[in-house]
This record gives C-alpha cells, sequence and structure tokens, in this order.
C-alpha cells in the first residue's frame, strides 16, 4: 500500500542515522571535566597533607602516595579484601531482603487504595526513624552479629524499594489499564503484564538507591556489631583508633569504591533490562 | 468471549439487524453531572456512524458504555455481539513490547494459544499496511503507525462492533486524512458497525453512513444526517460541492446546538 510505505522509509531511517556523529564527539569532552577534577582534587589534597605534616600531624591526613602505599601493601590488602567481602555480604543479603520486602510492601499496597491508605503511613514512618537509635535495641535482640548487620541493613534500604515500586506500579495509564480491563484481565494478569512491567525503570531507579543505602547499612552495623567477621566497618575504627592514618584512608576508599560500585552495576543492569524501550536520562 | 458488560440481563434486548443500540440511555456521575440524557441511537452491520459535538460532551461517555466500562444509569443499552473493538484516543501500545508483541495482546489475555495469536497478528499487521514492522517498539514508530498498530490490535479479535474515542485527534492533517483512508477500506472490507467519536465534522462526514450531532452537557442527540455518498468511498469526493454542503449542514446543526 502506498500510503505506509512513505511512512515506512522515513520513520526509522531517520533514528539510525541521526545521533551518531555528535555522541562521539561529545565522549571526549565528557571525560576531560571529571579527569580535570580528579587532578585539582589530588592536588588539594597534597596541600592539605603538607599543612597537616608541618604541624606534626601527619597521620590526620597522609599523602596520596601514602595511601596508594597502604593500600598496595600485601598485609593490608588481604585485610581490606576480606573486610570487602564481608561487607559486600552483608550488604547483598540485606539487599535482596529489602527488595522482596519493598516490592511485596508495595505490591499489596497497589491493590487497593485502602489498603495503601492503611500502610504507606508506615513505611514513610520507617524512613523517619533514625536508625541508629534503634541499633542498640537490634543488638540486644539479635546479637552482635552477621544477622544484625544485615537486619541493619535492611531498615536503611527498605524504603526506596517501596516508594519507587508503588510508584511504578501506579504509574500506568488510566487507558492501557481500560484495555486490560475490557478483556476482562484478572488482577493478576494485569500485574504481570501491565502494571509490573510498567514498573520496571522506578524499580531500577529504587534498586539504584536501595543498593547504596544497603553499602552504608553494612558498614553502619559494622561500627556497633563487631562480632563475627570484620567488615569494612570495623576495620576502619581499629585503624581509626591505631591512628594508622594511610590504611584508614585506604579503608575509607574501598568502602567507597563498594558505593561506586554497587551504584554503576545497578544503573547498567537497569539499562540492560528496560534500556531498550526506557530512556532514563 | 471475553468482553464483560456490566449490564443487568434484564437490561439486554435480542434484536438481529442491530448490533448496537441505545435507547433512553441517560447517564448521571455519582457527583451530579448529566453527562447524556435521552440518547437514542442504533448502529448495524454495515453502518458506520459519528457523533460529533464539542469536547466534554458526552461522546466518549456513550463509548464507555457500550463497551461496558461504565454502566449507564438509566435506560437500556443493546449488544447483540460480544466481539467488541475498543480504539482509544491514544494508541495505548505498551513501550516494553514490539509490534508483533503489542498486536497480540489481546488475543493473548483472551487465553488464545500463541500459534493462533501469531498467525492472527500477522493478518491484522498486514491488513493495516505494518509488515516489516513488527520488530519494531513503539517508540521508534511515528504517530500515524502507533495507531495503525493499534487498530491491529483491535483486529486480531474480529470485531463486528468498532468503537473509536476520537483515534486520529492527535494527529497532524496529513496522517489524519491517510488513516481516514485507510479505515475506510477496512470497513468496507472487514463489514463491522462501526460507532465514531470526533469533533471534526469534515471527518465525520468523509467516514460515516450516518453522522449525528450532539449537545453539551447534557449531551442529547439533536440532529441525523444521513451521508448518501457510496460506500466503496472515492477519496476525492472531499472536494465535491456536495460534500462541502452536507458539512455545512452539519457544521451549522453543530452550531445551533451550543448557541
Amino acid at each position: 500500500m502506498a500510503t505506509s510505505t512513505i511512512e515506512s522509509v522515513t520513520a526509522p531511517a531517520r533514528r539510525t542515522v541521526a545521533p551518531k556523529t555528535p555522541r562521539r564527539k561529545k565522549s571526549a569532552i565528557r571525560w576531560v571535566g571529571p579527569i580535570a577534577v580528579f587532578f585539582v582534587m589530588i592536588g588539594l589534597w597534597y596541600g592539605l597533607s603538607a599543612i597537616y605534616a608541618a604541624k606534626d600531624q601527619g597521620y590526620f591526613v597522609p599523602y596520596p602516595h601514602q595511601v596508594l602505599q597502604a593500600l598496595t601493601d600485601p598485609d593490608t590488602f588481604s585485610d581490606l579484601m576480606d573486610a570487602l567481602l564481608h561487607s559486600t555480604e552483608v550488604a547483598m543479603t540485606g539487599l535482596v531482603i529489602a527488595i522482596v520486602l519493598g516490592m511485596l510492601w508495595a505490591i499489596v499496597m497497589s491493590q487497593a487504595s485502602w489498603l495503601e491508605r492503611s500502610l504507606f503511613p508506615y513505611a514513610v514512618v520507617l524512613q523517619c526513624i533514625p536508625i541508629l537509635a534503634l541499633v542498640p535495641l537490634i543488638g540486644i535482640l539479635f546479637g552482635y552479629n552477621f544477622q544484625a548487620r544485615v537486619i541493619v541493613t535492611i531498615l536503611i534500604s527498605l524504603f526506596p524499594m517501596v516508594s519507587m515500586t508503588l510508584f511504578g506500579l501506579q504509574s500506568v495509564a488510566k487507558q492501557q489499564r481500560e484495555l486490560f480491563q475490557l478483556q476482562g484481565a484478572s488482577r493478576l494478569t494485569l500485574l504481570r503484564k501491565l502494571q509490573f512491567p510498567a514498573a520496571m525503570p522506578s524499580i531500577f531507579v529504587g534498586l539504584r538507591t536501595s543498593a547504596g543505602l544497603a553499602v552504608v547499612g553494612a558498614i553502619v552495623g559494622d561500627q556497633f556489631f563487631q562480632r563475627g567477621n570484620a567488615g569494612l566497618g570495623v576495620l576502619i575504627q581499629v585503624y581509626a583508633s591505631r591512628l594508622m592514618g594511610p590504611q584508614l584512608y585506604s579503608a575509607i576508599i574501598v568502602a567507597s569504591l563498594l558505593g561506586v560500585l554497587v551504584f554503576v552495576v545497578f544503573g547498567w543492569l537497569g539499562r540492560l533490562v528496560v534500556g531498550r524501550w526506557y530512556d532514563f536520562s | 468471549m471475553s468482553v464483560e458488560t456490566p449490564v443487568a440481563p434484564d437490561q439486554l434486548v435480542r434484536d438481529k439487524a442491530t448490533l448496537l443500540g441505545f435507547h433512553d440511555v441517560a447517564m448521571t456521575f455519582p457527583n451530579g453531572t448529566v453527562a447524556l440524557s435521552g440518547v437514542n441511537l442504533t448502529v448495524g452491520r454495515g453502518e458506520f456512524v459519528s457523533v460529533v459535538g464539542p469536547s466534554g460532551c458526552g461522546k466518549s461517555t456513550l463509548l464507555r458504555i457500550a463497551s461496558g466500562l461504565e454502566s449507564a444509569s438509566d435506560g437500556t443499552l443493546e449488544l447483540n455481539t460480544d466481539h467488541i473493538g475498543y480504539v482509544f484516543q491514544d494508541a495505548t501500545l505498551l513501550p516494553w513490547r514490539d509490534v508483533q508483541g503489542n498486536v497480540e495482546l489481546l488475543a493473548e489475555l483472551a487465553g488464545r494459544g500463541p500459534k493462533i495469536r501469531r498467525e492472527q497478528a500477522a493478518k491484522a499487521i498486514k491488513l493495516v499496511g505494518l509488515e516489516g514492522f513488527e520488530k519494531h517498539l513503539p517508540k521508534q514508530l511515528s504517530g500515524g503507525m502507533r495507531m495503525r498498530a493499534s487498530l491491529a490490535r483491535s483486529f486480531t479479535l474480529d470485531p463486528e462492533v468498532f468503537l473509536f474515542d476520537e483515534p486520529f485527534g492527535a494527529l497532524d492533517e496529513i496522517t489524519r486524512s491517510r488513516l481516514n483512508d485507510e479505515l475506510l477500506r477496512l470497513f468496507a472490507e472487514q463489514h463491522f458497525a462501526g460507532l465514531f467519536i470526533t469533533h471534526s465534522v469534515a471527518e465525520a462526514v468523509y467516514l460515516s453512513t450516518k453522522v449525528v450531532v450532539m449537545s453539551g452537557r447534557p449531551g442529547k442527540l439533536v440532529g441525523t444526517f444521513d451521508i448518501p455518498f457510496p460506500m466503496p468511498r472515492d477519496p476525492d469526493i472531499r472536494y465535491s460541492p456536495e460534500f462541502a454542503a452536507l458539512v455545512g449542514e452539519v457544521s451549522h446543526a453543530l452550531k445551533e446546538a451550543h448557541s
């Protein structure tokens, strides 16, 4: 048919050709800025270290190369990697439980407005509780090792999963819902084929936030519950109390890298799963 | 069939000639807004009826009642088929499914097997001229092509009554008139009964065998115009003086209803 061929030739072709050249040019510029900022920060760090060194308090702000030395020292490195492993274990266990709990909580709330009205306030309350205030109680109730750390992690990382899943499930357009309704689709079908896929982009936004918070939770948990396998938080406290400046900084860097890694991995995972049809930017 | 009609059984009147009929249908919403009052309208096989009226006059409510999305607060809905197609104002495609997946959706919800679904979808995609775009996602399609996919999706259920809720309202003029031609061709081939909502008088006259004019709230049918042009319709008819005269008459009735 003549009419569709005109549309068909122009529409997809435009898409594949247009964005290529400008994107390539931009990528070079995109990297220059962050790298420049990185070197400026390292420079400032050296300056600050020099000031502290002059005051004979070098262990407060060791030079970057000293930190690098500590980081690559085989003993410290193997301590750091052990601690990293244990913290990652706590963070991921807590995160998985928070994901399951958070999504279930949101799915239940999405089923009826009275359920949402009954349950959502408690999600907000959970978010408002200063978790640190609960930490001693968690220690008493659940002991001072793995289990307690995981619970702190869950409490810290749960809210974004609840709110972003709920937001996603409710983001479905009225007409799309009616399309399913016209076919007499059940709640389960509606959830499985419409609401849940539609919620995926916001679930991944929540997931990325929760994953970052799970790392925070694991390290906070460490600092209060020091029994069992020591994580990065324990190591940080040990180094701090012994005034082991370079080691302390390298532990902080490893903890930060874990946070960044988790953020990047979950962002990438989100683009992998829904990037085909959803544009996160 | 899976189309649910929340109309009480005693409200259903069986009639062979008419596929869809409104008898003294009124609609008052719980907040007291009277959207429709005393609407009488029948659509039979081979009829294409357009309802024209300004925004917010209750035109869409007619379709929502016909499809069972709402039930009338008064009057009788006559529905002699459960094969109903509903085309929304937006294409309402699922953005994560490609054209093929979207066109298969309704058959899938109706519980049909994957093989039948694929065949039906292939047929419908061909019908609307989207062959070669099966693997494209909605975001890769133009507005007109999305609407074609939406039409194809409805065709998989072999509708006998086709409800259109201003489906081309958001499209540009050229795409719109192209899709009007397509719809006329499909109507000639598929023999459904059409109920089409629009606020373009020219579109209504061009597509329909009958045009009804609706007044503002509460929505009432205030004029009926039979369109005499023969049905495999010549696109050039739009530039004839007879066509212009009819459009003028309908527009005049529309203006009178709202002055």
